[in-house]
C-alpha cells in the first residue's frame, strides 16, 4: 500500500477500523485486500488501473497473500480468473469499457460454469468516438451474460461492496459471479474518507472460500462441458434460479454486514424520500447524489420529490421498484446509456417492471452523462418539473427528443 | 505408463490423431495432470453431458483462452495447497497458430509451469476443413478450394515451432502420433521442466485429408520419413533435430495418399520440395551451430 494512503488513515474504535482518505478504486482495493482472493489476475486500462496497482503492491508487500498474474488482455484476464476458480480458488480481476467488451465471451463462461468470481468495472464510455470518461453503456451492454450486476454510488459502498461480493457470489444455492460498478473518474478518482474493517472482522464476515464442486485430484472432475439440446435448458434455469437467489443472499449479507460493521444497506434499492413522493427519478450509481439534492431542492419548492437508486440491475429488483413506486404520480429514469434504436435499457427494465405489477404510471426517460458530460442537480431538477408537467418519453439531457 | 485409460467413450471420428495425441499424453503424465482443451475436436468429441470421457481433471476452456485459463487453474490449484501436479493444454493448430496465439505467447511469457501440446491436423477440422495458419501450402481446404482454376491454400505453414522457441521456452518439440514412442518421451521430458514447455505433434485427420482411417500412423510417420515434418526440440534455447529424413523421395507418394493435395501440379510439388528442403537446411544449420 502505498505511504501517503498509510499515512492519512488514522486508527480509530478500539483499533479496529482504520479511516482512510481514498479513491474509489483504492478503496475498492482495501476492500478486495479484505475479501483475501487467492488469484488476482488483470490486465490495465483506464480508469481501472489504480485497482490493479493498489493490488500489485498489496502482493509485493505480502499484505495479500494472492498471486498477482499478469494477464496479456482482458480475455485472459477473465479466463484465467475461471480456471483459478474451477481449481477452487477465489479469484479478483478488473477492467473497463472496452476490455469488459473484449472479455465479453468469457463472461457467459464464467456464469454459466457458475464461478463465483468477482470483478470491478469502471464504467467508461465505449468507442467510437474513443472516450476514456464515465458512463454506464459498457457494464449495462452486458446485462443478460449471467453476472450480478452492483453499482456502488461512492467509496465506502465500493470498499463494502467488495466484501459482500464474495459472501453472495459464493454462497452455494447463488454461484454466481459478481461485478462490481463504479463510475469512472466522478467515483474510481474521487477521494472520500472511509472506514476500513480489519482483516479479523472481515474474516469474520467472509469464510475462506472452499467449494465442494472444484477440481478434486481424489474425485476428478469433467467441466465446462457441452449439453444438447435435451439437458441444455436444464442448466440455463438452474442459472438463472442462482442469479435471482442473489436478492435473498444479499439480503442475508446485508444483515450479517451491519451487525459485523454497523453500516446498513438496503437491498437491490435504495428509497430516498419515496415514501410520500408524487415523482420517483429512478437512478443508478453516483449520479444518485445529485438527484437526492435535487429532490430536496424541488421538496422546498413544494414538490413532493423522492429518488429510487437502483443498488443492482441483476437480479433486477422489479418488486422493489413497483413497491417504492406504487403512490407515484410519475417516475423518471436517468441512465448513462442507451439502447440505440430503442430507449434507456434501464428504463426498459423498468417499464417492464411496472408494468408487470399493474402500475400504470406515466414514464420518462432521460439520459445523460454520455463520454463523462456532468450531470449536475439543475438538470435532475428539470427532470423533476418536467415529470409534474406531465412530460413522457425519451430524452438526451441537452440535445432533444428521441 | 499410465495402465489406465484417460481418454475413452468419446466421439472421435476413425483414425483420429487427435484423440491419439490426447490419450498417450495423458497416459504418460498420469492422474495428477488436468487437461484443458479449447473449443475444437478434442472437446466436441469428449465432453458431450452426460457422456464425460476423461479420467483426469479436465475442462473446455474458450477457444482463445487455453494458455490463460491454464495459468489460472495452476494457480488456483497452487492456492490450494496443492504440489506435484501438472496443467496440460490440448489445443487444436487453429487454437493454437490463430485464436490461441496471443494466450500461448503470454503463458510463455510469464514462465507459468504447464505443458500446451498442439495437437496439428493442419486445419479447423470440427467444423468442416478450414484453412488454418497451420494449413500447409497446396493443400484443399473448404476456404482454400481447389477448383475452377484455384488450386489449394497458397499460403506457407506457420513456423510456431520457431515462434515459440523465440519466447525463450525452456523445452519446445515437435512429434508426431506415428512416432508414439518419441511423442510419449517428449512429453515425459516436458513434465520434468519447471515453467513452459510446447509440444507440436502432428496429429492426421483421415476425414480432413481425405485418407483412409487405417492410414494414420502412416501418414504421420511417412511425413516425418520424407521430411516435411522434422522432428526437433529446441532445450533452453538450442536446436537439436532428430534422425535425419529416412526418405526424401518419398514426399510425392505421401502427398498423392491423401485427397486434399490431388489437384497439386508438378510445379506445386516442387514447390513443396524446395521449400522443405530449403526449411531442413535451415535448422541444420542452427543446429549444427549450436553444437559448436
Amino acid at each position: 500500500m502505498r505511504e501517503g494512503l498509510r499515512a492519512r488513515g488514522h486508527i480509530h474504535g478500539g483499533g479496529e477500523v482504520t479511516r482512510a482518505f481514498v479513491s474509489g478504486n483504492e478503496a475498492l482495493a482495501l476492500g478486495v485486500r479484505l475479501a483475501a482472493p487467492k488469484v488476482v489476475c488483470a490486465y490495465p486500462i483506464t480508469p481501472q488501473t489504480t485497482v490493479v496497482e493498489r493490488l500489485s503492491e498489496m502482493v509485493a508487500d505480502g499484505s495479500l497473500n494472492a498471486e498477482f498474474i499478469y494477464a496479456e488482455s482482458e480475455h485472459s484476464a477473465m479466463s484465467c480468473a475461471i480456471g483459478a476458480s474451477a481449481a477452487g480458488a477465489r479469484a479478483f480481476t478488473a477492467t473497463s469499457s472496452q476490455g469488459l467488451l473484449y472479455m465479453a465471451e468469457c463472461l457467459p463462461y464464467a456464469a454459466g460454469g457458475r464461478f463465483p468470481i468477482v470483478m470491478m468495472n469502471a464504467n467508461r464510455s465505449v468507442a467510437l468516438p474513443w472516450n476514456i470518461y464515465g458512463d454506464q453503456r459498457d457494464s449495462i451492454s452486458q446485462l443478460d451474460c449471467g453476472w450480478i450486476q452492483a453499482y456502488a454510488q461512492d467509496a465506502q459502498e465500493a470498499l463494502d461492496l467488495a466484501l459482500m461480493s464474495y459472501r453472495i457470489a459464493e454462497r452455494p444455492d447463488v454461484s454466481t459471479p459478481f461485478m462490481i460498478n463504479l463510475d469512472g473518474f466522478s467515483l474510481t478518482h474521487a477521494c472520500e474518507a472511509v472506514d476500513v474493517p480489519s482483516p479479523e472482522q472481515a474474516r469474520g464476515f467472509l469464510p475462506p472460500y472452499e467449494p465442494e464442486d472444484a477440481m478434486d485430484f481424489g474425485r476428478p472432475r469433467n467441466m465446462g462441458f457441452s449439453a444438447g439440446p435435451e439437458h441444455n435448458a436444464f442448466f440455463k434455469y438452474r442459472e438463472h434460479l442462482g442469479i435471482l437467489r442473489a436478492r435473498d443472499a444479499a439480503a442475508e449479507a446485508e444483515e450479517e454486514f451491519g451487525r459485523a460493521f454497523g453500516r446498513r444497506y438496503t437491498g437491490l434499492v435504495e428509497e430516498y424520500m419515496c415514501g410520500d413522493a408524487d415523482f420517483v427519478l429512478i437512478t443508478l450509481g453516483s449520479v444518485a447524489g445529485a438527484c437526492r439534492d435535487a429532490a430536496d431542492r424541488m421538496r422546498g419548492e413544494g414538490v413532493r420529490a423522492g429518488v429510487l437508486r437502483i443498488r443492482y440491475m441483476r437480479p433486477f429488483p422489479s418488486a422493489e421498484i413497483a413497491e417504492a413506486v406504487s403512490g407515484a404520480e410519475a417516475v423518471a429514469v436517468l441512465e448513462k446509456d442507451v439502447s440505440f434504436g430503442g430507449t434507456g435499457t434501464v428504463f426498459a427494465n423498468v417499464n417492464s417492471a411496472l408494468y408487470s405489477a399493474g402500475a400504470r404510471i406515466p414514464s420518462s426517460n432521460y439520459i445523460g452523462g454520455l463520454g463523462g458530460a456532468p450531470v449536475s442537480e439543475g438538470d435532475a431538477c428539470e427532470i423533476f418539473r418536467r415529470m409534474a408537467s406531465g412530460a413522457t418519453g425519451v430524452r438526451f439531457i441537452g440535445m432533444g427528443g428521441a | 505408463m499410465d495402465g489406465g485409460e484417460p481418454f475413452m467413450g468419446h466421439r472421435a471420428c476413425a483414425g483420429c490423431g487427435g484423440a491419439l495425441a490426447v490419450r498417450i499424453a495423458l497416459k504418460a503424465l498420469g492422474r495428477r495432470a488436468v487437461a484443458v482443451l479449447p473449443a475444437g475436436c478434442m472437446s466436441a468429441v469428449g465432453f458431450n453431458f452426460p457422456q464425460l470421457c476423461f479420467s483426469n481433471n479436465a475442462i473446455i476452456s474458450t477457444f482463445a483462452g487455453t494458455a490463460s485459463m491454464m495459468t489460472g487453474i495452476a494457480a488456483g490449484l497452487r492456492a490450494r495447497g496443492e504440489r506435484d501436479f501438472k496443467v496440460v493444454g490440448f489445443a487444436g493448430d487453429g487454437g493454437t497458430a490463430d485464436i490461441g496465439i496471443q494466450a500461448l505467447s503470454g503463458a510463455i511469457d510469464r514462465g507459468d509451469d504447464m505443458i500446451y501440446i498442439c495437437y496439428d491436423n493442419e486445419g479447423y477440422m470440427n467444423t468442416g476443413t478450414q484453412r488454418s495458419s497451420l494449413t500447409p501450402y497446396g493443400a484443399r481446404t473448404t476456404t482454400t478450394p481447389a477448383a475452377g482454376g484455384a488450386r489449394g491454400n497458397r499460403l506457407e505453414k506457420k513456423n510456431m515451432l520457431e515462434i515459440v522457441a523465440a519466447h525463450g521456452i525452456p523445452y519446445a518439440a515437435t512429434a508426431s502420433v506415428g512416432y508414439l514412442r518419441d511423442y510419449a518421451r517428449k512429453v515425459e521430458k516436458a513434465a520434468a521442466i519447471e515453467g513452459p514447455s510446447y509440444i507440436q505433434v502432428l496429429a492426421p485427420c483421415p476425414t480432413g485429408w481425405g485418407a483412409d482411417p487405417s492410414e494414420t500412423i502412416d501418414l504421420a510417420r511417412e511425413a516425418v520419413d520424407c521430411g516435411l515434418w522434422p522432428l526437433a526440440e529446441f532445450e533452453g534455447g538450442r536446436l537439436s533435430l532428430g534422425a535425419e529424413p529416412r526418405d526424401p523421395s518419398l514426399l510425392r507418394a505421401h502427398l498423392a495418399r491423401q485427397a486434399r493435395f490431388a489437384h497439386l501440379t508438378d510445379g506445386d510439388l516442387r514447390r513443396i520440395e524446395e521449400g522443405r528442403d530449403r526449411r531442413l537446411d535451415r535448422m541444420r544449420g542452427r543446429a549444427a551451430k549450436e553444437e559448436c
